[in-house]
């Protein structure tokens, strides 16, 4: 492009200045509202940071054990949710992209991308009126059954309105965006590629596996740094959802569960004043700098395994 | 008793005929104060732009607020602007005073925020508040210290415990309407030291009625609020051994279940197996509801009830006249008197630094006070209306303002 301008001299027009200059003004603007963020986050939990329990009434003792099992609760509900939702909505985009007949296809992708525009609020009310009563029986018997595990220690919730479920619900509404790009990924797929280990005498299945997920692998992985994006912040639905109370535990079925930064955010805000604004903001700037980390963990893993990744 | 008009229908039709007519009669309304910028949009933009403006008019807060009276029939001379933050838990009930006060008085405005009771009190404080709505009192200290940006001069505070609401022990057990507690049993369900319905401290008390083997899940407020900070100086108060934690707005140890909000704990209690929570009376709704030890008699909340502690309470020492902080005695000894409530106060200066609305302080403060300020209270958030006792001590300190 700057070869061209400087060899031709191409004649500046009023719409090219135009374009380039909103392009441009549209590209800084996202730097200067993240930094702006970012400032706002930081000047504000500067004095929250070195707090103890005298100078904010809502810290146990000091700042990072209150912020601790809330990084910690976070970090398990998403990864759960995210563990959930991967294999099946790689599954759900292979199915639109290479089983399902084209107009089912069509379809399909068309209500996935329609999940995606359920408001949160919604999931939440769906979450505490249908699922969590739905899905407490079975907790009661994963408790009687599978107590020996860990994960399935009881007492079981009387209400169902545990971790688990909240990272059912999370699961589903990370659904559509990870869904959405595995099938556009995988339908990028050179269909050369494909036909040779079709010609090799592949089965569909040894196809894909051959074929389409190494192709996809990067895609997969942005598609699970973007669901997971959502899942670390998303607010209402697990702020609704969960029963929180701020333990560190594992335990997946039980009324003792970690909260997570940004529904407890949205749970102490209301009556919160003074020192204590600052502590919930700075625990707003640890949740900014664990979804930058996250992202920034997933592009480098995109970018080790590009060379990889049989796209060329 | 005010009869609402269906208001926005009766606002909406008179914004449209402020804006047809020009009539550019300036009254005190923040939400149009500018006719003539109203004229522009008419002739540029035509009837949709009207159509338009009109309905953001009549949806929009302001207009709500200000209820179906005619400016023309003004029978009161109050006119002004009166601020107001605090608890959130009078928000409905603070609703409903300023449309009933507002509907008496055209010219007056009263804004309230319901941004907590702690902010309430910092708002008040600094002085970017009239009155303050706040869950409890202000403390010894506090008032020591003094600072009151709005008050003169060493004036003291007028404290008016003007929102009783009781709180109801809801619980979802299949067959159970009602069951009968004392306070050391209600704390250790709440505590986690009696886990089963079938309890044989529980079954002591209700006697003849079938407890299932069922574990209990008690649900309390996951966020910070009055109701919580009320029940747990209930437990604390009546049941200390049991019950080892202060009162606190946020829930004190790790356990039981949580849930965001009132509707939260309702719906977590109703939707749940053997469940138990506390919420605002108002919201029990079908849910079985405990009778709780008092003396030697078991109490079911009720409004008479919940009104008769602030009566059998005595006030706290040492406070100036007027300061009606009252020391709730969570373990009366007298019968009928139902011990779990939520006492909200509105706090006002005793003396203003500014004369300007103090006029305004005293009316709307005395509207509240009045059986009718009370009464839309309690038929529009639950409250229960204060007795004739307690309303005497408090015109009396209304009175006192100046």
């Amino acid at each position: 492009m700057s070869t061209a301008s400087t060899v031709i001299k191409a004649k500046q027009r009023p719409g090219d200045r135009v374009f380039s200059g909103s392009a441009v003004f549209a590209g800084s603007m996202i730097l200067v509202t993240l930094a702006a963020v970012a400032i706002f986050l930081i000047v504000q939990s500067l004095p929250a940071l070195f707090a103890t329990s005298e100078d904010a009434s809502i810290l146990p003792t000091n700042f990072w054990a209150y912020v601790g099992p809330l990084i910690f609760g976070t970090v398990w509900a998403s990864a759960l949710a995210l563990l959930m939702a991967l294999p099946v909505s790689i599954g759900i985009a292979l199915f639109i992209s290479h089983y399902a007949p084209r107009r089912l296809a069509s379809v399909l992708g068309y209500i996935v991308d329609l999940l995606a525009a359920v408001p949160s609020v919604v999931f939440g009310l769906w979450g505490i009126g249908v699922l969590a009563p739905a899905v407490q029986p079975l907790y009661s018997w994963l408790v009687d059954n599978l107590g020996w595990f860990p994960l399935f220690a009881g007492p079981v919730s009387g209400t169902g309105r545990t971790i688990l479920t909240a990272a059912i619900v999370l699961a589903v509404m990370v659904l559509p965006i990870m869904t959405a790009i595995n099938r556009e990924v995988f339908l990028q797929t050179p269909v050369l590629h494909e036909e040779a280990a079709l010609a090799l005498g592949a089965t569909r299945w040894e196809m894909i596996r051959t074929a389409v997920l190494p192709f996809g692998r990067s895609g997969i992985i942005s598609a699970s740094v973007l669901g997971l994006g959502r899942a670390l912040g998303e607010t209402m639905a697990v702020a609704m959802v969960l029963s929180a109370s701020g333990a560190l535990t594992f335990e997946l079925l039980t009324s003792v569960n970690p909260s997570t930064i940004a529904a407890n955010i949205a749970l102490s805000f209301p009556e919160a004043y003074g020192p204590n604004v600052n502590v919930l903001i700075a625990t707003g700037l640890i949740l900014f700098i664990v979804t930058f980390a996250v992202n920034a963990f997933a592009r480098w893993i995109v970018s080790r395994r590009k060379e990889f990744s049989g796209a060329n | 008793m005010v009869v609402h008009l269906p208001f926005t229908d009766v606002a909406e039709a008179r914004k449209a005929r402020d804006l047809t007519s020009q009539a550019s009669q300036h009254r005190l309304d923040p939400c149009n104060s500018n006719p003539e910028g109203n004229h522009v949009n008419l002739k540029r933009f035509g009837v949709p732009a009207v159509i338009a403006v009109t309905a953001a008019l009549a949806l929009s807060s302001c207009a709500s607020n200000e209820g179906g009276a005619t400016p023309e029939e003004s029978p009161s001379s109050l006119s002004g602007n009166l601020v107001g933050a605090g608890a959130s838990s009078q928000d409905a009930a603070q609703k409903a005073w300023t449309a009933g006060f507002q509907t008496a008085n055209p010219d007056v405005t009263i804004n309230y925020d319901p941004t907590g009771s702690g902010a309430g009190r910092e708002t008040f404080l600094q002085g970017a508040s009239d009155f303050a709505g706040s869950d409890r009192a202000f403390d010894d200290e506090e008032i020591a210290a003094g600072g009151f940006a709005k008050c003169a001069p060493d004036s003291s505070i007028v404290e008016l415990p003007l929102y009783v609401s009781p709180i109801a022990v809801i619980f979802n057990l299949e067959g159970v309407d009602t069951l009968d507690l004392d306070p050391a049993t209600l704390a250790g369900i709440f505590a986690g030291t009696i886990t089963k319905w079938n309890d044989p401290a529980i079954a002591a008390l209700n006697e003849g009625v079938e407890l299932p083997d069922q574990a209990i899940t008690p649900v309390h407020r996951s966020d910070d609020s009055g109701t919580t900070e009320n029940f747990t100086d209930y437990l604390f108060a009546a049941a200390p051994e049991v019950w080892t934690w202060e009162a606190d707005g946020v829930w004190p140890f790790e356990g039981g279940e949580a849930a965001q909000g009132t509707s939260g704990v309702v719906d977590a209690v109703t939707n749940g197996t053997g469940t138990i929570g506390y919420a605002d009376a108002s919201r029990a709704g079908d849910l079985g509801t405990v009778a709780v030890q008092v003396g030697d008699e078991f109490v079911p909340y009720s409004p008479e009830a919940a009104a008769a502690i602030v009566d059998a309470s005595p006030f706290v020492e040492g406070r100036a006249e007027g300061d009606l902080a009252i020391e709730l005695d969570r373990s009366p000894s007298e019968g009928g008197v139902y011990p779990i409530v939520l006492v909200s106060y509105l706090v006002a200066c005793q003396e203003y630094a500014e004369p300007e609305n103090v006029e305004l302080v005293k009316a709307y403060l005395s509207y509240i006070a009045s059986p009718e300020g009370q009464d839309v209270a309690a038929a529009d958030a639950g409250s229960a209306p204060i007795s004739d006792t307690l309303r005497e001590k408090v015109v009396a300190a209304i009175d006192s303002i100046q």
